[in-house]
């Protein structure tokens, strides 16, 4: 590759607190526009902030989930700017002392483990809503206020693809904490992206250009990926870059220019008077940290040690908390010493079946006794993998027993040797090349043999059985 | 120090606030004097001080998250110079 | 003798013994408005000619039985026109009441439906830079009450509101005290809350009592003072009750007497003035002893810095979006842009710029940095006095009150006129002003006693003592 991308995001996540940062107001989304307003959160004169003790603690949380140093004081700063979306025309933001900086976040892919640096994780308040009318825009402040995080991570990204690995472990582990909905369609995060081109080699960045308005990981993914390619045919023309900000139009799927505003902002931060300063110190942070819930990696090395499951199976189980805890459910109940055959039912069958119904695993209509029945019974012979496969896809949904599934569908095992004698019979007869082929050493006619045993009975007989007699039939004679 | 016209127009522009020429040059003046006046402060040596962001020795000023009551639509656009439903209603913005 | 001329203990007592009616308190307050305001102008927005003017008298309640007190318009009274004397916040009708003013109706006090007149945004020291023209000094109608609260000061002086409300960034309830001849107090940084007082300069601001003796001060600042939930600069620290000090005595009491505050070309009246009266306090058994408060001449360019800088933030948000004067316009540039000129007077437009330009990128370092950290050294200099000292002594203002017009042209001279006020907002400590005697010409002359954090009881004693031992506190103005 001629030119090495280099991408850095910036991700806003609103906390799920019940009041907003600075006020008792409802952060409920959806509601009736300036109905979650105040005093404080429509900047009236003469109100005050005081924050939202449950939105720092969320905030520390985070910034430990990502291994960031948590600063012992910290403060908030007013960055001030003039937009009608913002009703004190500053926003309550973290400058030169932010929470917590210097984490990181591990991508994992075929190629080993790559760690992508994590800047600083700071807190500030977000702003409202703007409709646009011709000729004037409309404003709601209900999302004023909103605590918001803001999430920068270090320029290690290099392609449109790790960008997008990012952002999807990103929101898996900030679902494992439970501090925020992840919702890019609600809102509730949003990513802004910068990203240069350099000569493979190169120790200086290139010219940036900032994108925003994607609203959604493929947006974002899509964006860079336009991205890559123009800039690359601008440096392939020697054509100069000027640095600048640039919109994604999904629809035309291509970055627009933003018109240039006149010189670089001035925001002028300052420490914000209203507010006092916060003391964090070692022993809170602590104890916060003890009572981290197991994030994505530690569960998933833990499955791997008590349950000896693979990576590969672990991750797939982890990518969710709630599949990640339905499955670990189930793997705990499941009664047998070896926990493969239950896993295999769950990134198997089960994963098919979620996928087919457009569902989450958990989300599945499905009785954990149920599932482990069904297991059983495969485990037992009773009926064949491939029936249970059938059984399953009744299961969900349903409320009758597995039990009763396989009695009602008739989908029992046919172990008995009387009955698939018979079966057995006829298919010698009507395979005759097959019966050569296995008499003269080719055991994969038996396979074929035992196949048309399976098609006649409908499945349902017992294939291992079913290829023991035929093997002894063809031996003894 | 002094602050020149084209220093005070951008600093206006920041303040988006619209000065007349009159004014301009009047503030012009008056902030030269002003700030001469300021600069007696550069002759302190500050290097070990602490800025005094905060005068109180207070910290860690928090609220529970618990619900209080909001204004209704009606209250908080009450002095609205202009609405629309229950949105303000301002000019276009030109970007 | 009319009931305007009382003190406000005076007529509690009369109140809760049934002897008046609050009614009958407001109806001369409003003669009193009659015979004095269209020349002292103390008041905004209603010249009543007539006493009908919608009012909704607190049920006689609590210890203050539907009394009223006069507001200053910079703070939040809901349902009642707050505009910071501008014509930026014309109409702002707020939603709700500053927490002051709840406790006041808590203790079953009344506003009066008349605000206060100040200077734009507290944007002075004269009370020249309101909307509504100046407020004149009842003791000399030519000359200035002070500011920027200076219509509270001089409708206490002119008896057409027996207490008042003012708020204090850099002296402004006591200078127009001291230029008025009443009492002003401003209470330490995070005594009293600051929810509903439109903000100049949030790390200075303190809302306190104007008052015609100390007395009254004292009760009043027990009534607005206490630990606020909704300001997060209030501090958690019981409130006294400030009667208790009214001892009348200072025996013992150790008084610094900065050698800073009396320098070269010092007004020779006031400084005779003042040396008597602190004389006084030496017959009344203080010990008084020159001290130092070595970075007092940094105060009032640090002040200027750090006051416009917050100030320049804090005025952001009068843009014409949400309430108030909007510019008619063609987009929101020109919508933010004109209403901001149109809206803001001269004084308000210097600040903001100056503000605006302290922080800016390139000069935050070198002036907002550097001014919190000189900040630092001026409270510093505090800190070291009352280690050894109950109480500082010094004049109010350099000068009594100068005529309207006087120094309006002259940003840099009105600047300096806060020179011995200044620094106790930059050191967030209390202070008080109190009558102490009269030029030649008539003018009141202001006492100033400073004390160390959360001790107001210091300076109550001290006034208080002071008050009861010399007549100043009897005079009145002829109007």
């Amino acid at each position: 590759m001629k030119y090495q991308t280099v991408i850095g995001l910036e991700v806003h996540l609103q906390l799920n607190t019940k009041t907003k940062a600075f006020c008792g107001c409802s952060t409920d989304f959806g509601k009736a526009p300036n109905s979650n307003v105040c005093p404080v959160c429509l900047g009236l004169p003469g109100s005050l902030p005081v924050y939202n003790r449950e939105a720092l603690n969320s905030a520390i949380k985070l910034a430990l989930a990502f291994d960031c140093q948590i600063q012992e004081h910290t403060k908030f700063d007013r960055k001030n700017y003039f937009y009608p979306d913002l009703p004190k025309n500053y926003q309550i933001s973290q400058f030169d002392l932010p929470l917590s900086k210097n984490g990181y976040l591990d991508l994992y892919s075929q190629d080993g483990i790559k760690r992508i640096g994590i800047t600083r994780i700071h807190l500030e308040e977000d702003a409202g809503k703007l409709i646009h009318e011709p000729g004037a825009s409309l404003v709601d402040f209900n999302r004023t206020g909103i605590p918001l995080l803001e999430i920068v991570s270090e320029p290690d990204l290099n392609s449109p693809q790790e960008a997008f690995d990012y952002l999807t472990s990103l929101k898996n582990i900030i679902e494992y904490l439970d501090v925020s909905d992840c919702d890019m369609e609600k809102g509730s995060l949003r990513c802004d992206a910068n990203i240069s081109l350099r000569l493979a080699g190169a120790k200086e960045l290139g010219v940036k250009t900032e994108l925003k308005n994607m609203n959604s990981f493929k947006g974002v993914k899509d964006a860079l990926t336009f991205e890559v390619a123009r800039q690359t045919q601008l440096l392939e023309t020697d054509e100069k870059m000027i640095q600048e900000t640039r919109l994604w139009d999904a629809e035309n799927g291509q970055t627009v220019s933003m018109r240039t505003k006149e010189g670089a902002k001035d925001y002028r931060y300052f420490p914000d008077p209203d507010l006092t300063v916060f003391v964090i110190d070692p022993a809170t942070v602590a104890e916060i940290k003890a009572r981290l819930p197991e994030l994505p990696q530690e569960k998933m090395d833990r499955l791997i040690k008590e349950y000896g499951l693979t990576e590969y199976d672990a991750k797939i189980l982890v990518s969710s908390k709630k599949d990640a805890k339905f499955a670990e459910d189930c793997i705990r109940d499941y009664p047998g010493k070896d926990k493969k055959e239950i896993v295999n039912w769950l990134i198997g069958p089960l994963l098919s079946e979620a996928n087919m119904r457009n569902m989450q695993l958990h989300e599945l209509k499905l009785e954990r006794k149920e599932l482990i029945n069904l297991v059983g019974f495969v485990q037992k012979q009773e009926i064949s993998h491939l029936s249970a496969k059938n059984v399953l896809n009744q299961l969900i949904g349903s409320s009758r027993s597995a039990g009763d599934l396989i009695r009602e569908g008739n989908f029992a095992q046919i172990s008995d040797t009387q009955a698939l004698n018979g079966i057995i019979e006829t298919v010698i007869q009507e395979n005759e090349k097959s019966v050569n082929d296995f008499k003269s050493g080719k055991t994969n006619a038996l396979m074929y043999l035992v196949g048309q045993v399976m098609k006649k009975s409908s499945g349902k007989a017992n294939p291992k059985v079913v290829g023991q007699l035929i093997s002894r039939r063809l031996t003894d004679v | 120090m002094s602050i020149d016209q084209e220093t005070i127009k951008q600093v206006a522009h920041l303040a988006r606030i619209e000065l007349q020429p009159k004014e301009l040059e009047k503030l012009s003046a008056e902030l030269y004097a002003i700030l001469g006046f300021i600069d007696k402060l550069s002759v302190l040596n500050v290097e070990q001080v602490k800025p005094a962001s905060h005068i109180l020795p207070i910290s860690n000023v928090l609220r529970e998250d618990e619900l209080q009551p909001s204004l209704t639509p009606d209250k908080a656009l009450e002095n609205a110079p202009s609405k629309k439903g229950n949105f303000f209603s301002v000019p276009k913005i030109i970007e | 003798m009319e009931l305007n001329q009382f003190t406000a203990q005076e007529l509690l007592e009369k109140l809760k013994a049934r002897q008046i009616s609050s009614g009958e308190i407001l109806e001369s307050l409003y003669a009193r408005i009659k015979e004095t305001d269209s020349q002292v102008k103390a008041y905004v927005r209603k010249r009543p000619e007539n006493k009908d003017i919608p009012i909704s008298l607190n049920e006689e309640k609590g210890m203050l039985n539907g009394f009223p007190i006069t507001v200053k318009d910079n703070i939040c009274t809901e349902g009642l026109a707050t505009e910071c004397c501008s014509k930026i916040l014309q109409g702002f009708l707020p939603p709700y009441d500053a927490t002051v003013i709840r406790k006041i109706k808590q203790n079953g006090g009344t506003i009066f439906p008349l605000k206060a007149n100040m200077d734009e945004f507290a944007f002075g020291s004269s009370t020249e830079n309101s909307f509504f023209g100046p407020t004149h000094n009842p003791w000399g109608l030519d000359y200035v009450p002070g500011g920027s609260s200076g219509g509270s000061a001089a409708a206490v002086a002119a008896s057409s509101a027996i207490w008042a409300l003012g708020s204090d960034t850099g002296g402004s309830i006591r200078q127009p005290a001291s230029f008025c001849g009443v009492v002003g107090l401003k209470p330490t940084y995070g005594r009293v809350s600051r929810y509903g007082l439109i903000a100049f300069a949030s790390s200075l601001d303190q809302i306190g009592p104007i008052t015609k003796n100390v007395r009254d001060a004292a009760i009043l600042t027990g009534i607005i003072s206490g630990y606020d939930p909704k300001d997060s600069t209030s501090v958690n620290l019981p409130v006294p009750d400030y009667t208790q000090s009214l001892t009348g005595e200072i025996k013992g009491l150790k008084i610094g007497i900065p050698k800073e505050y009396f320098v070269e070309g010092m007004d020779p009246e006031v400084k005779e003035i003042i040396e008597e009266a602190i004389n006084k306090l030496k017959n009344l058994g203080g010990f008084t002893s020159q001290v130092s408060l070595p970075h007092t001449e940094y105060a009032v360019p640090v002040y200027y810095i750090i006051a416009t800088a917050e100030a320049s933030s804090n005025l952001a948000r009068f843009d014409g979006v949400q309430y108030g004067y909007r510019a008619p316009s063609n987009n929101l540039i020109e919508m933010y842009k004109l209403t901001r000129a149109e809206g803001f007077g001269q004084e308000a437009k210097r600040r903001i710029i100056l503000g605006t330009f302290a922080l800016s990128h390139g000069y935050y370092d070198a002036y907002y940095l550097r001014a919190l950290k000189v900040r630092t050294l001026i409270k510093q200099d505090f800190d070291r006095v009352f280690n050894d000292f109950d109480c500082i002594v010094t004049p109010t203002s350099p000068t009594s009150a100068f005529k309207i017009g006087e120094r309006s042209q002259d940003p840099l001279k009105m600047y300096l006129s806060d020179i011995y006020t200044i620094s106790v907002n930059l050191a967030g400590i209390p202070a008080i002003s109190i009558p102490c005697g009269f030029t030649k010409k008539g003018l009141p002359v202001g006492l100033q006693i400073m004390a160390k954090p959360f001790n107001e009881e210091m300076l109550f004693r001290v006034a208080h003592t002071f008050e009861q031992n010399t007549e100043w506190h009897k005079l009145k103005a002829k109007l």
